[in-house]
């Protein structure tokens, strides 16, 4: 036979499936599908001054005082996991959602969705977590439901929460708030609690384990926002899609350039060995312990070294700035000096990290 | 992390660079044959640094960008059949067929898994001995010992429920292929190392010797790239054409003795279609007639296989090097990796994707941020 390529053109690429008849997994995925989906149809039925802000919580005025609402729902797999489990998870995530907002956290709702045949010790282990999670951050589960399902309808449990808090300053922190000349301060190492699930998940052993960094950081943004007076111009915790969502989320909503360098971003080592194992880029991994801020550039190296004081911000750094350049756009300082995008993530590697 | 930190070093780098832009001295295409590589050089913007006289080009060395769309199509008729738990690399999932992907059959109720070994596949296959297990061999010389050990491992535990649709390929012929092609470019090849690995590097020598091109092992690190790169260009400058192993860490010149012993007791060399590419002979791996029991595309008669061919996507002249994935009309417009037009927008390893996901719109801005940090 005879080698015969192509002379040219192609010839063999299928037509494009852009549009979905049924829910996929990257719907779910925190990156473009999961945006597409909330615009398209949420917003679309839903829409309101509050909710288009798109902002992990929204901000509501009741009798002359502002508010912070959130809601979260929490499908992580496995329910236990190193450095934690589904009831300090959903705990210390809402009390983040409503803290990004600048917000003291108050009070919590829960919800339970259980799976026949659950072993009740596992739940009693899982409430009793909650219970010292949100003692710890000074916040009261005031509220809750139960429902059971049939085997096989749901997996072990679902955990969905609510949250509210109380808004005391009168400044903006939101998502399309980013200035340019912004510095972007990130509080610590990325990937631990997405690598620590899926690491337990696939089996995988490592010398030092990965541990997930679920933790509630409203210590953190209090000091923040003490520090910086009004120079804290949007905070995130970087969950589902990781640093590279939030980032993306903040260029467009905010109309700036974002530049980041690689060698200025933490990552522990066993969690950089985990992604290369796994073919995964840690910026697009979910962290449940950390933030990132964009400050006003004077005030940036007061809030860091205060961060740093905190045991939650002891990694902390300031890993790139926004820019007037390139609105919309995600960049990034390769290690060895060239530039690339850091892209929104597509489709969905992780399912269940949360 | 050793053998980690010490292969991104960004001094090292720079020296290297340094070494490259003082070596060159007239305009040189080389192109690295496998797909981890053109990640590699684009997610570390490797491409931006080197001289303006030297010119990258992407090879074919992606598996999930090379398999037939007939097959793909194949893959998802199977998938949907209601006894059928199908597993794969994950990077197929993703692939479009003529009219859906894996993962649309998968939310419609097909049984599709990610798995990260075909041993996996064959657990699945012993745990559930009512279905049928299929598992979707793809890949290079690489992946091949895996498959072939799980297809032996079928057959030593007596599974009659195990399948294997095999869309195995092998790089030299493909190299071969390009370089006999009228409208060849290529000039130097960077030969994948873990390729390598399983194979060696003896079935390169012919190849160096005959078509007078230098090939050099290299391995996937910035600093593995760069000292791949600067051997190639070296060999260029000096009129040279020989087989050079920079990536000696992990690659024999007689490559896993082990490895491939597995590999000839399963499969057998075949011709085959490689996606954008054509024909090629030679150019593929099929099960053996004594494992023919296992081959999924014979057990499944799925008949009603209608390829359908949009003529927009390039993707076949930048697996052949002859095009750049920003010389497509289509790409970044109709096609995305959240709607790919072609598989090489899909894997994790094309160059579609590379580009798109790394330096779409962003040509200028490396050097303009280079001016930037340095004042």
């Amino acid at each position: 036979m005879k080698n015969n390529l192509t002379p040219d053109g192609f010839g063999s690429c299928p037509r494009p499936i852009s549009d979905f008849d049924t829910i996929q997994l990257a719907h779910g995925s925190g990156g473009k599908l999961s945006r597409d989906l909330v615009n398209r149809l949420f917003v679309a039925a839903f829409g309101n001054p509050a909710l288009n802000k798109l902002d992990d919580q929204a901000l509501v005025d009741i009798a002359g005082r502002r508010l912070a609402f959130t809601t979260d729902s929490f499908v992580v797999d496995p329910i236990f996991f190193p450095g934690g489990d589904i009831g300090d998870l959903a705990v210390n995530g809402t009390i983040n959602d409503i803290c990004m907002s600048g917000a003291r956290p108050l009070y919590l709702s829960a919800g339970f969705i259980l799976e026949e045949g659950l072993p009740l010790d596992d739940l009693h282990k899982i409430v009793l977590s909650m219970q010292r999670a949100a003692e710890k951050a000074s916040v009261t589960i005031v509220t809750g439901d139960t429902k059971v399902v049939n085997k096989g309808q749901a997996d072990k449990l679902f955990i969905n929460t609510a949250g509210i808090g109380l808004v005391e300053h009168d400044f903006t922190i939101a998502a399309d708030n980013v200035h340019p000349g912004d510095a972007i301060i990130l509080s610590g190492t990325l990937g631990d609690h997405g690598m620590a699930v899926l690491s337990r998940r696939e089996g995988l052993a490592f010398e030092s384990p990965i541990v997930s960094d679920t933790a509630a950081l409203h210590e953190l943004v209090a000091l923040i926002l003490k520090k910086s007076g009004n120079a804290a111009n949007a905070m995130r915790d970087p969950t589902r899609g990781g640093l590279a969502a939030t980032l993306n989320e903040w260029a467009e909503s905010s109309r700036v350039g974002i530049r980041i360098f690689e060698e200025h971003i933490p990552v522990k080592p066993p969690v950089t060995g985990a992604c290369e194992i796994l073919g995964i880029d840690p910026l697009y991994v979910a962290n449940e312990g950390k933030l990132v801020a964009a400050v006003a550039r004077e005030a940036a190296e007061a809030v860091l070294s205060a961060m740093r004081a905190h045991p939650l911000g002891r990694d902390a750094a300031i890993i790139g700035e926004a820019v007037a350049d390139k609105p919309g756009m995600v960049t990034m300082q390769t290690r060895i000096g060239g530039w690339r995008i850091v892209d929104m993530p597509v489709g969905e590697q992780l399912p269940r990290i949360c | 992390m050793r053998y980690l930190d010490e292969y991104r070093d960004p001094v090292l780098a720079r020296k290297i660079l340094d070494e490259i832009r003082a070596a060159t001295t007239r305009p040189w295409v080389i192109m690295e044959i496998c797909g981890g590589q053109t990640h590699a050089i684009i997610k570390n913007a490797i491409d931006q640094l080197l001289p303006d006289m030297l010119e990258l080009v992407h090879g074919p060395g992606c598996p999930v960008c090379v398999t037939p769309l007939e097959l793909i199509d194949r893959a998802i008729a199977i998938a949907a059949l209601p006894d059928v738990i199908f597993t794969s690399f994950g990077d197929m999932l993703r692939v479009p067929g003529s009219r859906r992907d894996l993962f649309v059959v998968k939310s419609l109720g097909g049984d599709v898994r990610i798995v990260y070994s075909p041993l996996d596949a064959v657990r699945i296959a012993r745990e559930n001995p009512h279905r049928k297990v299929v598992f979707f061999g793809v890949g290079f010389e690489t992946t091949a010992p895996t498959t072939a050990m799980a297809v032996r491992q079928a057959k030593a535990e007596g599974l009659d429920n195990f399948f294997m649709l095999v869309s195995h390929v092998l790089v030299p012929p493909a190299m071969t292929a390009l370089l006999e092609s009228p409208d060849n470019r290529v000039q130097a090849y960077l030969a994948a190392g873990h390729v390598c690995t399983v194979t060696g590097w003896k079935p390169y020598e012919p190849i160096a010797e005959k078509y007078r091109v230098p090939i050099v092992v290299t391995g996937f690190e910035p600093v593995d790239l760069l000292d791949g790169i600067l051997a190639a260009v070296k060999q260029l400058e000096k009129g040279q054409a020989r087989v050079e192993n920079k990536y000696a860490r992990v690659v024999k010149r007689d490559g896993n003795l082990k490895a491939q012993q597995l590999v000839n007791e399963v499969f057998t060399v075949t011709d085959r279609k490689w996606r954008g590419l054509g024909e090629i002979a030679r150019s593929g791996l099929c099960l053996k007639p004594e494992y023919a029991a296992f081959d999924a595309e014979t057990f499944f008669d799925v008949t009603d296989i209608e390829v359908e061919e949009p003529p927009q996507c390039i993707s076949g002249l930048v697996l052949q090097g002859r095009k750049k994935p920003t010389d497509c009309p289509a790409f970044g417009k109709q096609c995305t990796p959240h709607s790919p037009l072609g598989a090489t927008m899909v894997s994790g390893e094309g160059a579609c994707a590379a580009y798109y996901r790394y330096q779409r719109g962003n040509d200028d801005s490396g050097k303009q941020h280079d001016k930037d940090a340095r004042t």
